[in-house]
């Protein structure tokens, strides 16, 4: 009777396969776009080989401060971030207890979700001028809609039972959120912070190319006025890198405080 | 055989004169009706009735869970208007926290009294033994079978110490040999603490091998039918299910139960022709 259906433990024995054939994909495509615009069936005036981008990567960090620009735009995203899961996740927890203000406001939520609010930002350069706090509120405007809308569908899709023994030892208001409700939603608040945070750094790149100001998007700017499309496209893989690390550091914090999942 | 005697002096749980109507769409139900019935120390009682006769309603009332009900429920005197603290609930559902481990799981009524980590572990690794999960302290729910996870659910409710044990079939999702087995460690359970227990079950077998007294309920609306003494010896295990007794016991229940059962059935066939949805 003892652990008849018990799941195997994980012995990490094919743990290395997903990361070599994503590794191996990556280094397959490149090679592939290589042969194409080294055959011209690619213009080369559109797209770099990506030898030539890789070639470009130590010039940027050498000539164009590349890391420190990168570490602009990573604080600009951290903000947001920060930003967006504190008021996302409130903002959520509120609609969801207030019916009313759900009612009334989740559609609302939901179509700026939709919005392409980057065209806004002649707005937000009114309001906080052109400075690194106009690209923090356009990432954390922008994000914030999906962590609100993930919250509150996680809260509602607690397991009425777990909500019931909370009840059945005689759990406060309080107790019933912080100890069942907020941890039972966690991987849903989760996947809504993803979202936001996709959205923020996608307005914040956005942003900082369109006003030219700040980080790795003002470089980008200047780089393909410039017409260098070798340190361009490798500015564009320092984005995908803040993208990178936002997310590892996410998945690390899920599995710190979810570590069943 | 006796019957309901809500006016019995010693008992610990008194049901007395219990009612519970919903409104529907097709105008008001009775689910229960004039339900009395009393629990006495360190008994085991079930209660057993057809599909729709309320069962689980009764579970709810007697938790404090549904307060909207006529009648009153009493603890060793006191009457129950919500959640008492003598009463611990196990659900038919599967109600582990999936994000704790199974420790942490048993221990979570003693960390709601704000009991220090070391001595919580100590009292949760108390009651993981008496389930018989000892060396899976640290595996959490997911890695667990139904029915672990179902003496996880027990653990932690039997750590907050209630007077009184409310189950509500907890071993329905399980498969039969799982559930025999299931209700010995109960029985074993209840034998050593003495443990005062009021199981609802719609499962004959299930209640003649655990039970001091079994409640017979009739189909909707929910009334008390019956109150049948199982005068079986104890300590039981589920070996007894192959004796003569047993068999009797379990032939006289569904005598009792088989007009119910059927005449729910002949009710939900006819709601059903009428495209009447009303559980």
């Amino acid at each position: 009777m003892t652990g008849a259906a018990i799941r195997a433990p994980r012995t990490g024995r094919y743990d290395w396969a997903p990361r070599l054939i994503g590794l191996a994909t990556l280094i397959g495509s490149l090679l592939l776009i290589e042969f194409l615009i080294r055959a011209g069936i690619i213009n080369r005036y559109v797209a770099p080989p990506p030898s030539e981008v890789i070639a470009s990567l130590y010039r940027i960090v050498a000539e164009e401060h590349v890391l420190r620009r990168f570490a602009f735009t990573a604080g600009e995203c951290l903000s947001a971030g920060v930003l967006l899961t504190v008021f996302g996740v409130a903002g959520g927890v509120l609609m969801h207890r207030f019916k009313l203000l759900q009612k009334a406001c989740e559609t609302w939520v939901a179509s700026v979700a939709a919005a392409p609010l980057v065209i806004m930002y002649p707005l937000f350069l009114v309001v906080f001028g052109r400075n690194a706090l106009t690209i923090v509120m356009m990432g954390f405007i922008s994000g914030l809609p999906p962590a609100i809308l993930k919250t509150i569908e996680g809260i509602s899709a607690t397991r009425k039972v777990l909500v019931d023994v909370g009840r059945s030892f005689n759990l406060t208001r309080g107790q019933q959120f912080w100890k069942i409700l907020l941890p039972a939603s966690l991987p849903t608040i989760f996947v809504g912070v993803r979202l936001g945070l996709i959205f923020a750094l996608i307005n914040i790149v956005g942003t900082e190319y369109l006003i030219n100001y700040g980080g790795l998007g003002s470089l980008i700017t200047d780089l393909a006025e410039r017409y260098d499309l070798g340190g361009t496209y490798a500015a564009i893989c320092f984005v995908i890198l803040v993208s990178v690390v936002f997310f590892v550091a996410l998945e690390w914090i899920e599995r710190w405080l979810r570590p069943a999942d | 055989m006796t019957a309901a005697a809500p006016g019995d002096g010693n008992a610990i749980l008194v049901a007395d004169n219990i009612a519970v109507r919903f409104e529907t769409a097709e105008g008001p139900i009775t689910a229960l009706d004039d339900v009395s019935f009393t629990v006495r120390p360190g008994e085991f009682l079930s209660i057993i009735g057809p599909s729709g006769c309320g069962k689980s309603t009764l579970f709810n009332v007697i938790g404090g869970l549904l307060s909207q009900h006529e009648g009153v429920v009493s603890v060793a005197g006191e009457a129950v208007s919500g959640p008492h603290p003598s009463i611990g609930m196990v659900f038919q559902e599967e109600s582990t926290f999936p994000w704790r481990n199974v420790i942490d799981n048993v221990a979570f009524p003693l960390e709601l009294i704000g009991m220090q980590r070391e001595q919580r572990v100590e009292r949760a690794r108390h009651f993981i033994a008496l389930v018989g999960l000892d060396g899976f302290e640290n595996r959490y729910p997911g890695e667990l079978s139904g029915g672990m996870r179902q003496r996880v659910s027990l653990a932690r409710t039997l750590a907050a110490e209630p007077k009184i044990l409310l189950m509500d079939e907890p071993f329905a999702a399980l498969d039969e040999q799982t559930r025999l087995l299931l209700g010995d460690k109960v029985l074993h359970i209840q034998q050593q603490l003495q443990q005062t227990t009021l199981l609802i079950t719609h499962n004959i077998t299930e209640a003649v091998q655990m039970s001091d007294r079994i409640l017979v309920m009739t189909y909707r609306p929910g009334k008390v039918k019956r109150i049948v003494d199982i005068a079986l010896p104890r300590p039981r295990t589920s070996a007894i299910v192959g004796s003569e007794d047993f068999g009797r016991y379990v032939a006289q229940i569904w005598n009792d139960l088989r007009e119910e059962a059927s005449r729910g059935m002949r009710e939900e066939e006819s709601h059903a022709l009428l495209g009447d949805t009303t559980p």
